[in-house]
């Protein structure tokens, strides 16, 4: 247990230096992006530009620069900005990781009932109507964009029916802590919630009851059937059982890639400050720092999750725990 | 009596048409007999006792004709009632061990869950049954062995643990669908050994299925022959193995090579393959490989009066 | 007479998992110190349970696998160590034929492709020439002209063999390997398979390696027999004597467990107890003695040897003969 967890730390430690090492060797790499001419302004004289280049260190080797940068953001906590200067990059991605934590993990409370209900319901009553009828749903559902879906969302509740008594509740735009304002934080987000797991819900059901179907054709549900159980039973208990296998380890890499950072379109349209906006931004004027912080955060996000799969796989699979 | 199959029909409705898979089969099962099913692959061994526990769910299938266990009609019954013979008075044990338990419990788990649903126990008491039928089918160490999930298992224990879970509730029909065939030789050998024991001991009836006439004949008191959904020949074992009647039976005997004795230069074959459902001859499913055909073969041959049941018209012409 | 192929010592071993799984590497001895001779012209028949190693055997044979220790000598030469392009030529002498002849046919060429394909590659022979060897070689299997233009999976699996075993004969080889060529088949069909190998041995005067676990089919077409156990050969002798006189307890158990269709008086049946054990913790000494029903002391740590005695040739400090 010791040695997977020591293997896994390894692995992450590994997986963050080689993205942190692309990350660095593109952004150098690409032609007209000299960081120093962007922070010194666009008129600058060429000693401002020597100083600047002085200053952030732009002169020294390339590793030098690299090293630099990781103290930067894993020892001392300073990295600073090169748009806004004196900016604290670090600081400012810990403070977006709680709104984007509260985005996804409610949108997967939800993306996660709802796909159950459906890709089960559609399993046990499938090539008949209700099955049909629930994949056609989850076929829209993951078809529909979610920066549209968004943008339809807010016009509906923030302006063209925000009067009406169905969604008078639906605050403005924004993200409330949790702390400060439990009641704000959770009104704010349900429209946000939504709008992100309705892609998700469709994936996830149509993806549970392929599998639950293909369970469903195995001899031991034969068997099963052979004992005398319930087709309830034999749906939950024994095909939808070896099914969560796929499910779980869909869902987290989905859900590693969300909290770091892949829930950009939806934080975007909700004025959500999380860390796809951040990165977002970020790129729009390249600034490394940011850039290279938040892409950090997420390959360690998305090893992490996957660590976590690694670890309810072997719970749920028995075959994996021998072997 | 137990089980009395009349003129059971199975057909599946497909694009090309209605597949008949089994056509008009009749037998009956004694209390506490053992019937043999023997046939080549895709002859409906395994759609006849599919059909008489009720266990063909694809909606395109037909099933028509009668199958009575104990007088009661199943064929039609409410799956409500249905659920409560199957694993109760009905049990099956099916071919391949390796996928006939799901992988993510342990066999004491699996066996308990039979128990729990047809008996009113408490858990520990299901447990403790689990324990025993596993000692009972052999298996060394009943109480570490319940806790052991099917892949820690070898392929005969597994099947073991099939049995067991099969005879929880002393079953007065138990199906076995080529319960051997996946296994070795030696462990085959075990299997059929423990089947006879427990058949001595439990009572039930059993119809076993096999391709493999070798074990038939170490198990079976009557055998009946199919052949492209059909019953060519039915008789005990003596009197099948001692006169094949018909010339299918006749040539599949001689097609297996011998144990003991001279070796013959060449084997014996059937020439051609086993028709096609789709479009079986007219007359005698077995015509067109049949070295001794005749005029009369057009038409369909019907099984002659018991004791030696035989579709063929050599019989009535001799 | 000088044999066509001289096994000497041969033994494969494969390694599963990893150094990071939890159990570590592990060793597999799937073929442990097998060593034979092939005659030409007879057909030598290897029997075992699952997992004994005999379809690693006929792999290592026809050097499908890199063989582990021992050396190979086929046709008077030297394969132990070829690499693949040095076996090329030596291909031609020495075919195999596998158990699901669908999985090793490719299902998008035509058979008369699959046919042609070892005579355009090893004898580059011209386009006509082709035509009519494909054709010559479709009549010697029993299949038709016009057969070969269609694909695999339009034939049944009977015919498909058919097929693989016209493939494997195309370049006449000396040596064909046939991996339980009939397990597939119906009874019926597999008479008709087995008719049609030893009417092609006869023809073509080959030699075959016949791997199979149903003893019956066996004992049909071998010369000579040999009984593998956990990656050794426990016992080897000609046909007849094998099934009539076993020698070895195991070789005994397991012809004594094969049900036979026709009652034969005075049989007495022995029932092995125990699976077969797995290669990668074999049993201490003689790889048998815990299932053995003779077995002794000795057996538990003196691993026997194949020796012969009394004309017999055994793995067994204690032959029944
Ligand atoms: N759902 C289905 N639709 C159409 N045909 C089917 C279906 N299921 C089975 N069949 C056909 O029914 C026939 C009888 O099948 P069955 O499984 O009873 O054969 P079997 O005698 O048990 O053979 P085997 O020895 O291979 O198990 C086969 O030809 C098979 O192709
Ligand atoms: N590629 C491989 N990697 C690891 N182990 C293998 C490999 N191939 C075979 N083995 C192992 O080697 C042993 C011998 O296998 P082999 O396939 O030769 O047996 P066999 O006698 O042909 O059995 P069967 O009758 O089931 O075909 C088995 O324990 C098997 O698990
Ligand atoms: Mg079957
Ligand atoms: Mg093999």
């Amino acid at each position: 247990m010791i040695f997977a967890i020591m293997q896994r730390l390894s692995q992450m430690l590994f997986v963050m230096f080689g993205i942190s090492l692309l990350v660095f060797l593109i952004f150098f790499g690409t032609p007209g992006v000299d960081p120093a001419a962007r922070i010194a302004g666009r008129n600058a004289s060429p000693e401002v530009l020597a100083a600047v280049r002085k200053s952030f260190g732009f002169d020294q080797p390339f590793y030098v620069q690299y090293l630099t940068m990781m103290k930067k953001i894993f020892v001392t906590g300073d990295l600073t900005s090169f748009v806004n200067r004196g900016w604290k990059v670090v600081p400012a991605v810990l403070d977006t990781v709680p709104v984007t934590l509260s985005l996804v993990i409610g949108a997967a409370i939800l993306w996660v009932v709802f796909s159950l209900i459906i890709g089960v319901t559609a399993a046990a009553y499938r090539d008949r109507w209700p099955d049909k009828l629930l994949m056609i749903l989850g076929l829209i559902g993951v078809s529909m964009p979610v920066y549209w879906l968004g943008e339809v969302m807010n016009l509906i509740t923030q302006s063209r029916f925000h009067d009406s008594w169905l969604f008078s509740w639906v605050p403005p735009l924004g993200y409330k802590n949790f702390s400060d304002d439990p009641k704000g934080w959770f009104l704010t987000l349900v429209i946000p919630w939504i709008t992100l797991s309705i892609l998700y819900i469709g994936l996830y059901g149509r993806v549970l009851r392929a599998s639950i179907t293909e369970a469903l054709q195995e001899d031991y549900i034969r068997t099963a059937r052979a004992k005398g159980l319930s087709e309830t039973r034999i749906l939950l208990r024994h095909a939808l059982r070896t099914s969560l296998i796929a499910f779980v380890t869909l869902f987290g890499l989905d859900f590693g890639a969300l909290v770091g950072g892949s829930a950009l379109l939806t934080e975007v349209v909700f004025g959500l400050q999380g860390v796809g906006k951040l990165t977002f931004d970020a790129l729009q004027n390249l600034d490394l720092p940011v850039i290279m912080t938040t892409v950090l955060y997420a390959s360690f996000f998305v090893v992490l999750a996957n660590a976590v799969v690694d670890v309810i796989y072997i719970l749920l699979d028995p075959r994996v725990r021998t072997s | 009596m137990i089980l009395e199959v009349t003129n059971l029909r199975v057909s599946f409705r497909s694009e090309r048409g209605l597949v008949r898979v089994l056509d008009g089969v009749s037998f009956t099962v004694d209390e506490g007999e053992v019937l043999g099913i023997v046939g080549e692959s895709g002859s409906g061994k395994t759609m006849t006792v599919l059909a008489v526990m009720g266990l063909i769910t694809d909606p395109n299938a037909v099933i028509e004709g009668s199958i009575k266990f104990r007088g009661r009609e199943l064929v039609g019954m409410k799956p409500r009632e249905m659920r409560q013979l199957r694993g109760k008075d009905i049990a099956m044990i099916f071919q391949d061990p390796m996928t006939a338990l799901t992988p993510v419990y342990t066999i004491g788990w699996q066996i308990a869950e039979q128990i729990l649903t047809h008996q009113k126990v408490s858990k520990a008491q299901a447990w403790q049954r689990a324990i025993d039928l596993l000692a009972e089918v052999g298996i060394p160490k009943p109480e570490e062995a319940v806790h052991r999930y099917p892949h820690q298992l070898s392929g005969g224990m597994r099947q073991r643990a099939v049995i067991a879970m099969a005879l929880t509730c002393n079953p007065a029909l138990l199906v076995a669908d080529e319960p051997t065939t996946a296994l070795d030789v030696t462990v085959q050998a075990q299997i059929l050994d423990l089947l006879r024991k427990l058949q001595a001991t439990h009572g039930s009836a059993i119809i076993f299925i096999t391709h493999d006439l070798g074990v038939m004949a170490e198990l079976a008191d009557r055998i009946m022959v199919m052949y492209a959904g059909r019953v060519v020949e039915r008789a005990t074992r003596d009197a099948l193995f001692a006169d094949p009647k018909h010339p299918y039976t006749l040539a599949l005997l001689n097609s297996i090579p011998p144990l003991e004795g001279e070796r013959p230069h060449r084997l014996q074959t059937i020439a051609g393959a086993p028709p096609s459902l789709m479009n079986l001859p007219k007359g005698c499913a077995f015509g067109p490989r049949c070295s001794r055909k005749f005029a009369a073969c057009e038409d369909r041959p019907t099984l002659t009066s018991p004791p030696h049941e035989t579709a063929c018209f050599l019989i009535g012409a001799k | 007479m000088t044999a066509l192929y001289e096994i000497t010592n041969l033994s494969k071993r494969f390694t599963v998992g990893s150094r990071f799984s939890r159990q570590g590497k592990r060793v597999v001895q799937a073929v442990d110190g097998v060593s034979l001779s092939i005659q030409p012209g007879e057909t030598l028949g290897l029997v075992g349970e699952s997992g004994c190693g005999k379809s690693t055997l006929g792999r290592c044979l026809s050097r499908l696998y890199e063989i582990s220790d021992g050396k190979l000598v086929f046709d008077g030469t030297d394969i132990s160590t070829l690499s693949t392009a040095q076996m090329r030529p030596l291909r031609r002498k020495m075919q195999m034929v596998f158990q699901d002849p669908y999985a090793s046919l490719n299902p998008r060429r035509r058979v008369f492709d699959l046919i042609a394909e070892p005579l355009r590659i090893h004898l580059s022979l011209p386009d006509a020439e082709v035509k009519s060897r494909v054709a010559g070689l479709l009549e010697q299997v029993g299949l038709l002209p016009d057969h070969a233009q269609r694909y695999p999976h339009e034939f049944s699996g009977g015919q498909r063999q058919r097929i693989g075993i016209a493939r494997a004969i195309a370049l006449e080889p000396k040596l064909v390997i046939l991996d339980e060529p009939v397990s597939a088949l119906d009874v019926s069909v597999q008479a008709q398979i087995v008719n049609l190998l030893a009417d092609l041995q006869e023809r073509l005067k080959l030699t075959y390696v016949f791997v199979a676990h149903d003893l019956s089919v066996v004992r049909q077409v071998s010369t000579r027999i040999a009984v593998m156990y956990l990656g050794s050969i426990v016992e080897i002798g000609d046909a007849d004597s094998i099934f009539d006189r076993p020698s070895h307890p195991y070789t005994q158990a397991l012809i004594s467990a094969v049900p036979k269709p026709v009652n034969s008086e005075g049989r007495k049946r022995i029932i092995l107890t125990g699976d077969v054990p797995s290669p990668i913790n074999p049993p201490s000494g003689c790889r048998f003695h815990p299932r053995c029903p003779v077995a002794q002391d000795k057996c538990r740590v003196d691993r026997p040897t194949l020796t012969v005695a009394n004309g017999r040739t055994a793995a067994c400090h204690f032959p029944i003969i």
